[in-house]
């Protein structure tokens, strides 16, 4: 027995000292890193501030054709008085996101189809393919003529716009899953359920995340030409509506200022939303 | 005694147009035994286990176990987006381990590795040592009686290996488990096995069969097992080299 212990002892040190000589320490210097990810992107802006204002301070066009930051802000300050840029935002974000968790719950079980069976995949990806490379903007006639100008043709260009993106990314995901995880998944019994669930969906999270990302940009991209196109009292404010009544009035400031908007809603919902969380999948899996 | 594995007449061939991998194999194992096959390239080792795992079919020939073996490999194969506990945990709950025990019984299975402080670590910063021990727990969280072992240390460096074959031989007696252990490595076949098999290549036949009855504890450096895997090797090149005629 005491020779049995011995043996114990003898490899628990042993395991002790060759993993400590294994394990990286791993130096993380967040400070420089958010440093250059925050900084950074502000010169690119401030630059680009600094070459406007030189343009309007040259008065190389009439103000109404470039008018200056200045002018721009006051735009939107005024919408922002009156409530209608709030509004407005709050609105096409409201309907952006309704529509993309519609469009995940559309778009989750096709992806998972056809990464899972051959045929389908082969039979559907193209049509899903063809439907990803065309600019949604292009359903919004169709829509308009099948739904009139109501909430409906919103909805349907915006989904047209982001399924296709996901239900992609998602199949992508699943077709570059390494066979091995899938064979650890038959010795160790999983069914067909378990499989999807414990192996395939996060394995696949990577693809169905870049799916999810490009679904977005594409949600927000269609909302905003649907917007665009199909005004009507009835459907209340957005950023493209408000965008369309810059231009009616050929007011620049505040087609500018709406410009503006759409773009910040874009990078805000990036850096606070997928980033983290693409950031967060990459380090938990060491590949970054 | 009773038998784990009971191989009789196992033939495999992938396509018609192909030769047999495995023909006309015969091997029984008994229960609790350490058992190497040791064999070239092309000795259709792997293929062997994919069937004693139920991963693939025999194209002839029966194989009847005791009980669903559970399969290592060469790579670790642990899931990357979960921590090591997390991957003993996946397979505690596949087998349907109730819930509320499941982390205090990977914890244990860590432990029982000498991996008890690592639970939370993810699998890449981890050595290939640690990971290839992580997936024992794994293999030993699904309480199946029989082990099979695809060279599973094949890739790590020879001070991390060595000690992997105690920590093996450890586990086996305390748990009484069947191994089958495929490997290319004379001297690890000699170190680990009661039995070790040599196979012969193209196709994959057992050619001859060695008792080892080395005292324990071996040491892979020690005289008799050098002498044991001379003779080996000495019958492992005579069958390679019928492969260069």
């Amino acid at each position: 027995m005491a020779n049995e212990n011995d043996m114990q002892s003898e490899l628990s040190q042993l395991s002790a000292g060759l993993d400590a000589l294994d394990t990286r320490t791993v130096k993380r210097r967040d400070g420089i890193r958010l440093l250059l990810n925050y900084l950074a992107p502000g010169l690119g802006i401030i630059l680009i501030l600094l070459i406007w204002q030189s343009m309007v301070a040259l008065k190389l066009q009439p103000d109404y054709v470039l008018p200056s930051a200045g002018q721009v802000l006051d735009a939107l300050t005024r919408q922002a008085e009156q409530g209608i840029l709030w509004q407005s935002t709050f609105n096409s974000l409201r309907r952006a996101l309704q529509g993309f968790v519609l469009a995940i719950l559309i778009a989750t079980p096709i992806g998972i189809a056809l990464g899972m069976n051959r045929i389908l995949r082969i039979i559907f990806r193209p049509i899903l393919t063809g439907l990803q490379q065309l600019p949604s903007v292009a359903w919004v006639p169709a829509a308009i003529i099948w739904f009139g100008l109501s909430n409906a043709t919103i909805y349907a260009v915006l989904l047209l716009g982001a399924v296709p993106s996901i239900a992609n990314g998602l199949t992508a995901g699943i077709d570059q899953i390494p066979k091995q995880y899938l064979k650890v998944g038959q010795v160790l019994g999983a069914n067909r359920f378990q499989t999807i669930r414990y192996i395939v969906m996060p394995a696949s999270w990577p693809g169905y995340l870049a799916g999810l990302e490009q679904g977005w940009a594409f949600a927000w991209r269609s909302l905003m030409a649907a917007e665009l196109i199909a005004v009507s009292p009835a459907l209340g404010p957005g950023l493209g509506q408000m965008l369309d009544v810059g231009r009616q009035l050929g007011d620049m400031p505040l087609v500018l200022g709406s410009i503006f908007m759409i773009m910040l809603a874009g990078v805000l919902i990036e850096r606070f939303i997928f980033s983290p969380i693409r950031e967060r999948t990459l380090r938990i899996r060491g590949l970054i | 005694m009773s038998l784990a594995l009971d191989i009789s007449d196992l033939s495999k061939r992938f396509t018609k147009a192909e030769p047999l991998v495995i023909e006309k194999l015969s091997l029984r194992v008994n229960q609790g035994e350490f058992v190497c096959l040791l064999g070239a390239s092309g000795c259709g080792k792997s293929t062997l286990l994919n069937i004693l795992a139920n991963l693939d079919l025999p194209t002839s020939g029966t194989v009847t176990v005791s009980d669903k073996p559970t399969l290592m490999f060469q790579d670790a194969s642990l899931m990357p987006w979960l921590s090591a506990g997390e991957n003993v945990e996946l397979a505690l709950l596949i087998n349907n381990y109730p819930k509320s025990k499941r982390r205090f019984r990977a914890q244990e299975l860590l432990e029982l590795v000498h991996l008890g402080s690592a639970y939370d670590q993810r699998p890449h910063e981890l050595s290939g040592g640690m990971r290839q021990r992580v997936a024992i727990a794994r293999a030993l969280a699904q309480e199946r009686s029989i082990l099979l072992m695809d060279e599973p240390f094949a890739a790590l460096d020879a001070i991390t290996r060595d000690f992997l074959h105690e920590e093996l031989l450890s586990i086996w007696s305390k748990t009484g488990i069947t191994v089958v252990f495929v490997t290319h490595n004379v001297r690890e076949a000699i170190r680990l096995g009661q039995r070790v098999l040599l196979m012969s290549s193209k196709p994959g036949r057992f050619l001859r069969e060695w008792k080892v009855d080395l005292p324990e504890p071996r040491r892979i450096d020690s005289r008799a097992v050098a002498e044991l895997a001379s003779e080996i090797t000495d019958q492992l090149r005579m069958e390679i080299k019928l492969h260069g005629q």
